[in-house]
């Protein structure tokens, strides 16, 4: 997020999109619905008409996979309007020209063509947008699980430079992080093509530097492999072993099918895990690991605000500590790793990574500090690009709708969009541990609109099995007004009617991420 | 020049037009006790606890609702003060079934009281949240004794039929914070106020029961409730007595990074609170996982045992089996088709410092950089 949670609470206008705000982010959606009580506007574009639309002012609907198409439609109707923020875009931005020059097609008219979204509705969110002192953006998944991800989120970044909405309190474009620690992972080069603090790896300065450090010598220049890549070169043989953290690629992963035979393929797998789960199953080797309650070190949230960990109880006497695990093979593969404990390793950190330089844990005993934090007197930065993106001018990226990779067809004529709900995480493995959270929602369903229902001739608790060209499932169905016709929604948590049977494994093209919210799919009664 | 301020009880303080007289007294540390206010939300004024004296009116008034005013004089321990709240304490314990040590009872005949008090509460024990109850707390405080005032029942069955939250509107005070927790804080706008005077009471929509309502379990409620009347199924139950550690902690579910506080008895969780209401990011909120999702850290089914599949089954072995072999595979993988032919999946929900090692374990022991996690997915 470009901006804090707190801040939602004091925008004007809020806009949310691709996100099922009260149902993943239930803490942060409250500071949405507050703000609506305070009498600010919140606008909701979204496939589904999910609970925080009761909280809006309006919900706009695009057809799934139709995000730069509505994007580039407001921003063509701002500045038709003569709304946009000129100053903004003339001191703090780079390449307008292009962006006008491709939105200028974008007429209410073609967009609505695109995404089904009317004139008048769109004319109505872009006043607002643009016309809101602060307006901040709140989108999730849905914005970034299309083969189009990165794109997306480049559309909404120039519509709130467009509109000066960044570096300022109540604006920003704020993706809502899904786990725990997705941002620390990323921020700790728990990525392919970075190290810490998102130095490239491929930047010779940053490499020698770690080498330096780390007193080894041959790092690798060359980008590794993506998740999903990685599965891919499992598949054709080239990846022969995998070591995975506490994850469950075998429900989480797309295209299920394919990825149990990728996995089947390594020569060697190994699995650092709490539970015993569809991936652990089939691994040569599983190490049993700590859970949060019984570690110390830290969690950076969202809102990038670096947070303690703290030890509530002790851990199984034969599990180790995820980080301990590692060291001792390294030190067995010959380099040798040891540290006295989590701070020990978190004060490596903030040597070596910038962004968390003035960061202690001492610093955050009573509160969180957010990055960038460069030296020990530095208060955090709540808001990003205050005075200056991290490039320096914000650059418009002249960007053209282009559609998901598989639509509806004869043979599969609806939609798919996967997702999660309120009562379960994930793959499940935790809260499906909490009887409560079972009861509440005991297992998959098919979520699909009354008429689509009634032109099947089914209703609610009917049992079908739904198919992609990927794979199929069982579950029953549930009508729910959240459905618009022609969509279906089914939550990815259950091993046992896994929706990524069916998912699309084709990627976005930068950020190697499946298009999760759209693939075709076909639904047939299934007969006792 | 225009000022502002007040003097509670002889100190002069000064205070930010718009704050009530709770609001400065909270500020500067000095306690005004209330069973109904719940910060950032509109005072509903129904426990009358907060009154305060102020120098030239007769009637007090209470500091929750009232904004403070420069030159108000104001006592908030004076006699006429107490009075009141002893009052409205005894009016508070006569309103419903609070049969804990502090009521007194009207008969010499201890034994037909205690039966008294079983027969309205339709169980064995004494009220869950004996010990940890605010109207107790004052009740003792103000050493109010509830001699010679009827034992009332309550006309609403205690309502259990949701795995979380337990509802006894017999020992309900009706002060309204779950209200206020539910519609200004969370906004989920699932309870509201019915009727008046004897029948009032807490509702769903059409008085349905919690889990056919739109209540989504964030247990706001109960973390606000001062009395017994919202509890948790699962805290306290048994082991009330017991030691118990509170350590605070970031929740390990979504990205929002709630701070929160879990409680611990004999290395089990039973129970999390959100942290302080001042604490960013959360201010004491939490959702039905962070809350309520604990359980999976005790259970059963938890991995104790390394393992290593041999013959095609996984088998149980020592960690220093599992370590040697893995290390040795490794190595041996890295030797013969190259650190690229391994990748590493860190995760999204270990810590910084655990994404960290594996970071170096991937780039500087593997000299890899096919490391990612699951932020995609």
């Amino acid at each position: 997020m470009t901006n804090t949670i707190a801040d939602i609470e004091d925008s004007d206008m809020i806009l949310i999109t691709g996100s099922n705000t009260t149902e993943n982010h239930p803490v942060l959606s409250s500071f949405a619905k507050r703000a609506v009580l305070k009498g600010k506007k919140l606008y909701l574009i979204d496939p589904r008409k999910v609970k925080i639309s009761e909280h809006a002012e309006k919900w706009l609907r695009p057809f799934p996979g139709t995000d730069i198409a509505w994007i580039n439609g407001m921003m063509h109707i701002i500045i038709k309007e003569g709304l946009e923020n000129k100053e903004f875009i003339e001191n703090r931005t780079e390449n307008f020209e292009a962006l006008k020059e491709t939105v200028e097609k974008y007429t209410p008219e073609y967009v609505g063509k695109i995404t089904g979204i009317n004139a008048q509705d769109l004319h109505e969110v872009a006043r607002a947008f643009a016309k809101a002192p602060a307006a901040t953006i709140l989108y999730c998944m849905g914005i970034t699980q299309h083969t189009c991800g990165t794109d997306n989120v480049k559309s909404l970044a120039n519509l709130s430079m467009l509109c000066g909405q960044l570096g300022k309190p109540g604006g920003g474009v704020n993706p809502l992080r899904g786990q725990n620690n997705v941002q620390g992972a990323c921020d700790m080069g728990g990525l392919p093509n970075v190290f810490t603090a998102y130095r490239p790896v491929n930047n010779d300065d940053a490499r020698i530097g770690f080498e330096k450090a780390w007193n080894v010598e041959g790092m690798s220049a060359a980008p590794g492999l993506p998740v999903t890549e990685m599965v891919q070169k499992a598949y054709e043989g080239e990846l022969k072993s995998l070591y995975v953290i506490g994850e469950n690629p075998l429900v989480s992963d797309p295209d299920l099918n394919h990825a149990r035979k990728a996995l089947a393929n390594l020569e060697f797998l190994v699995i650092q895990d709490i539970f015993e789960t569809e991936t652990t199953k089939i691994a040569d080797v599983v190490f049993p690991a700590f859970c949060f309650a019984e570690k110390d070190g830290t969690f950076t949230n969202s809102e990038r605000r670096v947070q303690r960990v703290r030890k509530a109880v002790q851990a199984p006497e034969e599990a180790k500590e995820d980080w301990e695990i590692l060291c001792e093979i390294a030190t067995r593969m010959g380099y040798r790793m040891s540290y006295s404990g989590s701070n020990e390793i978190f004060k490596e950190i903030s040597a070596l990574t910038p962004s968390y330089k003035g960061i202690t844990w001492e610093r955050i005993e009573k509160k969180g500090i957010h990055w960038p934090c460069p030296d020990e007197t530095h208060a955090g930065t709540p808001i990003l690009h205050t005075a200056q993106f991290t490039r320096g001018l914000g650059f418009f990226h002249a960007i053209d709708h282009t559609p998901p990779a598989e639509l509806p067809d004869e043979n599969y004529p609806y939609i798919l969009t996967t997702g999660r709900i309120l009562y379960h995480y994930h793959t499940g493995t935790m809260t499906m541990k909490t009887d409560g959270l079972n009861i509440l929602s005991p297992e998959c369903f098919v979520e699909i609109s009354a008429a689509d229902a009634k032109q099947l001739g089914l209703d609610s608790g009917s049992m079908v099995k739904v198919s992609s060209r990927r794979g199929k499932i069982e579950a029953k169905l549930k009508v729910s007004s959240k459905a618009v016709d022609g969509t279906i929604f089914i939550p990815f948590h259950f091993a046992k009617a896994a929706a990524n049977e069916l998912t699309n494994a084709k990627l976005d093209p930068t950020a190697k991420i499946p298009e999760f919210k759209v693939c075709a799919i076909k639904i047939e009664p299934v007969t006792a | 020049m225009e000022s502002n301020n007040i003097t509670i009880n002889g100190n002069t303080l000064t205070f930010e037009p718009g704050q009530t007289i709770l609001q400065v007294a909270q500020k500067n540390d000095i306690d005004i006790p209330t069973l109904c206010h719940l910060k950032n939300t509109i005072p509903t004024t129904t426990c009358k606890i907060c009154v305060v004296e102020i120098a030239g009116r007769t009637e007090l008034i209470e500091a929750c609702a009232t904004a403070a005013a420069d030159g108000m004089i104001i006592l908030t321990q004076s006699l006429k003060v107490t009075k009141e709240r002893r009052k409205n304490i005894s009016r508070l314990l006569a309103s419903g079934n609070h049969n804990c040590a502090i009521r007194g009872f009207d008969s010499q005949d201890w034994t037909s009281f205690q039966l008294g008090v079983l027969k309205d509460d339709g169980k064995e024990d004494l009220c869950p949240v004996w010990g940890d109850c605010e109207l107790q707390d004052l009740a003792y405080r103000y050493q109010v004794k509830t001699l010679g005032l009827p034992l009332n029942g309550c006309k609403y069955e205690t309502e259990r039929a949701n795995p979380f939250i337990i509802r006894d509107f017999s020992r309900c005070i009706l002060c309204g914070r779950c209200v206020k927790a539910c519609r200004e804080i969370q906004v989920n706008n699932a309870i509201e106020f019915s009727n008046k005077g004897a029948d009032a009471k807490i509702i769903t929509k059409n008085d349905a029961a919690l889990k056919d309502s739109d209540c989504v379990f964030c247990g706001e409620c109960v973390q606000v409730c001062p009395v017994g009347a919202l509890i948790s199924d699962k805290s306290y139950r048994d082991k009330r007595f017991k030691d118990t550690q509170k350590i605070r902690t970031t929740c390990s579910y979504c990205g929002v990074g709630c701070q929160m506080d879990i409680f611990v008895q004999d290395n089990k969780i039973v129970k999390i609170d959100g942290a302080d209401v001042d604490l960013p990011p959360n201010n004491a909120s939490l959702c039905v996982k962070g809350r309520f999702g604990y359980e999976f850290v005790a259970s059963s089914e938890r991995l104790t045992q390394p393992l290593i599949k041999k013959e095609g089954k996984q088998v149980p072995v020592s960690w220093k089996e599992a370590l040697d072999y893995t290390a040795q595979k490794l190595s041996e993988i890295k030797k013969n088709t190259g650190p690229d032919s391994i990748g590493v999946l860190t995760s999204a929900r270990v810590t910084n410092e655990d994404n960290y090692i594996a970071n170096k374990f991937a780039r500087a022991v593997l000299k890899t950089n096919n490391i990612d996690h699951c932020a995609r997915l």
